[in-house]
């Protein structure tokens, strides 16, 4: 069987879930053979043995993770050129586009982004995105080249199926052009202990209607183990950072329930929830265009709906 | 400094977009477009670079006709010319494509400085701004949330998912900015009426030494096998808060639907 290349997302050798989504979608096509780049594969390697990488590249030059993303897809070339895989996975992320796009040109090959599922066609891998503000559903293939494909996270459930890979490492150069952009500070983000916004199960957002208070609205989604969003109005409005902005210019997310409280329900907003499997509103004004959209919706106050129902699910729960 | 703006016309996200049936390319012809939204902060940010010291803003789009639209709202706000790359050949041309026109003209044009908006209001995939990066060998740093230029140095911050990195490079480089970078401007009317003075050159391919089978639709190295309307959602239950009962109807659904 041919093989799938599968770039890992992890922060120092900790693996995350969308990487064990892509090794699952990889194993639809071929062989899944995991190219991770920088320091910790060690402690990743029984994450990607469990999901069935059947080998796991590793490539430890320091040059690939004190440069933004060029030394990244030069290395993917070289793993590529050697390796000569059916396709290229490689999360939907900020960097993991970024990649994905300058491997596209150095390969001579087509692209495809944020799919939300691919399977195995005649001709090679078949994607499925969502656009126009989840509007529409298209499916498309690549039909130059090696297929690189970009996958949104949530876009497979995944499934174990236990390998023992053996770890290889590649030697990649990076030429100077590559290094020419560089990160010269980096602040972490506090963490918050939710989950991560595009990949939890469950979101609860905050929009106008909070009126700067989120209080209420994380401690609901405290009580549902849920992550919290933000719509534009609010970011604009200072009320939350960016990082958690849902919608055409934040984040699209596709959670089993999304809770909007507080949001009107704009297009904007819509873009980056409305492929959500379960959508739940809380809003005062029954004219909302989000009440359109929702499976369950509440006329009324968030600021007495969310506080009254955190403190039953904490009692149900307890 | 020769600062262009990569600006493009896209169908108008508050009305009925569609794709054309004949290809399955998004119709740019029957619905109202105008300048994507996200590359206004673009422009802006080009102005702003612009004032505090020597440039001249250009404004390239590649598109049909209508895109021309997109050119001169760039005007209005600003900028000091336009190029409009059209031609026939250009229909239904992917990303890479696109990244090839753009990154032709862009030489052509000697640019010091390309700026980019953080991605299409349609396509939205976000890739143009790494993929002129690649094929004009110059350094890229995206998604700028605030941007300063020192002499030669491009700085920006890019508020990432867990970290927010202060990421430079040096001229000539390829910038792309977010929509927290800046409060895009609205054009005067003073801006209106000297937009129409501004000269906007129209380029074809040929210009730019671009055979056309190697962009369009036909040489696009992915193609759509498939475009579905997602079927509309079905009405959901609606109930009003009375005193308590709505907090105690949405806990009984998320307990029914098992999310407790």
């Amino acid at each position: 069987m041919s093989n799938v290349l599968v770039l890992v997302d992890h922060t120092a050798g900790k693996v995350r879930k969308t990487t064990a989504e892509l090794l699952t979608i990889a194993r639809r096509l071929g062989e899944p053979v995991a190219v991770f780049i920088g320091d910790g594969v060690s402690d990743a390697l029984p994450v990607l043995g469990q999901y069935g990488a059947t080998k796991v590249i590793a490539l430890t030059n320091a040059d690939l993770t004190q440069y933004l993303v060029a030394p990244k897809a030069e290395a993917l070339q070289q793993v590529a050129a050697k390796v000569e895989p059916a396709a290229i996975l490689i999360s939907s992320s900020t960097e993991g586009k970024e990649v994905a796009a300058r491997l596209a040109v150095k390969l001579d090959s087509g692209l495809i982004t944020d799919a939300v599922d691919v399977t195995a066609g005649d001709g090679g891998p078949v994607t499925t995105q969502s656009v126009f503000a989840g509007n529409y559903t298209v499916q498309a293939k690549v039909t130059h080249g090696t297929p690189i494909i970009t996958v949104k996270p949530n876009a497979a459930t995944p499934e174990a199926a236990e390998t023992s890979p053996e770890v290889e490492e590649f030697d990649v150069t990076v030429s100077d052009a590559a290094k020419t952009a560089r990160i010269t500070e980096s602040k972490p983000r506090e963490a918050t202990g939710r989950p991560e916004l595009t990949e939890a199960a469950i979101i609860v957002s905050g929009g106008r209607g909070t009126g700067g208070d989120f209080g209420p609205i994380e401690a609901f989604a405290d009580s549902l183990g849920a992550a919290v969003g933000a719509s534009r109005a609010a970011v604009d409005s200072g009320w939350y950072p960016h990082a958690y902005q849902v919608g055409q210019t934040g984040k699209t997310v596709s959670p089993q329930l999304y809770v909007a409280a507080g949001i009107s329900g704009a297009i904007q907003h819509r873009a980056g929830m409305q492929t959500s499997k379960t959508i739940v509103a809380v809003n005062k004004d029954e004219e909302a265009p989000i009440f359109e959209l929702v499976d369950f919706g509440v006329v009324g106050d968030l600021h007495k709906v969310l506080p009254a129902a955190t403190e039953e699910v904490t009692k149900r729960k307890s | 400094m020769k600062i262009v703006v990569c600006a493009k016309f896209v169908p108008d996200a508050t009305a009925d977009r569609r794709f054309r049936p004949e290809d399955s390319t998004v119709d740019r012809a029957g619905v109202d477009g105008l300048l994507s939204e996200l590359d206004e902060y673009a422009v802006e940010t080009a102005l702003t670079v612009k004032e505090a010291g020597d440039a001249e803003v250009t404004i390239l789009t590649v598109g049909p006709e209508q895109a021309a639209d997109a050119v001169k709202k760039g005007l209005q706000m600003g900028a000091d010319a336009g190029v409009h790359v059209l031609d026939d050949a250009i229909h239904g041309s992917d990303a890479v494509a696109t990244s090839l026109i753009l990154s032709k003209a862009l030489a052509k044009l000697e640019a010091d400085l390309v700026v980019f908006g953080m991605g299409s209001t349609d396509g939205g995939m976000g890739v143009v701004p790494a993929m002129v990066s690649e094929r004009l060998g110059l350094p890229a740093v995206t998604l700028g949330s605030e941007v300063t230029v020192e002499g030669q140095t491009v700085r920006i911050r890019r508020d990432g998912d867990t970290a927010s990195d202060t990421i430079e490079g040096t001229l000539p480089l390829v910038l792309s900015v977010s929509d927290q970078a800046n409060e895009p401007r609205y054009p005067s009317f003073k801006g209106i009426m000297a937009a129409k003075k501004k000269p906007v050159e129209t380029w074809s391919l040929a210009d730019l030494e671009i055979a056309p089978d190697q962009v369009g639709g036909a040489s696009a190295w992915t193609e759509v096998v498939e475009v579905t309307a997602r079927p509309p959602r079905s009405a959901g239950t609606i109930v009003t808060d009375d005193n308590g009962s709505g907090a105690a109807e949405l806990v009984e659904f998320l307990s029914t639907n098992k999310f407790l």
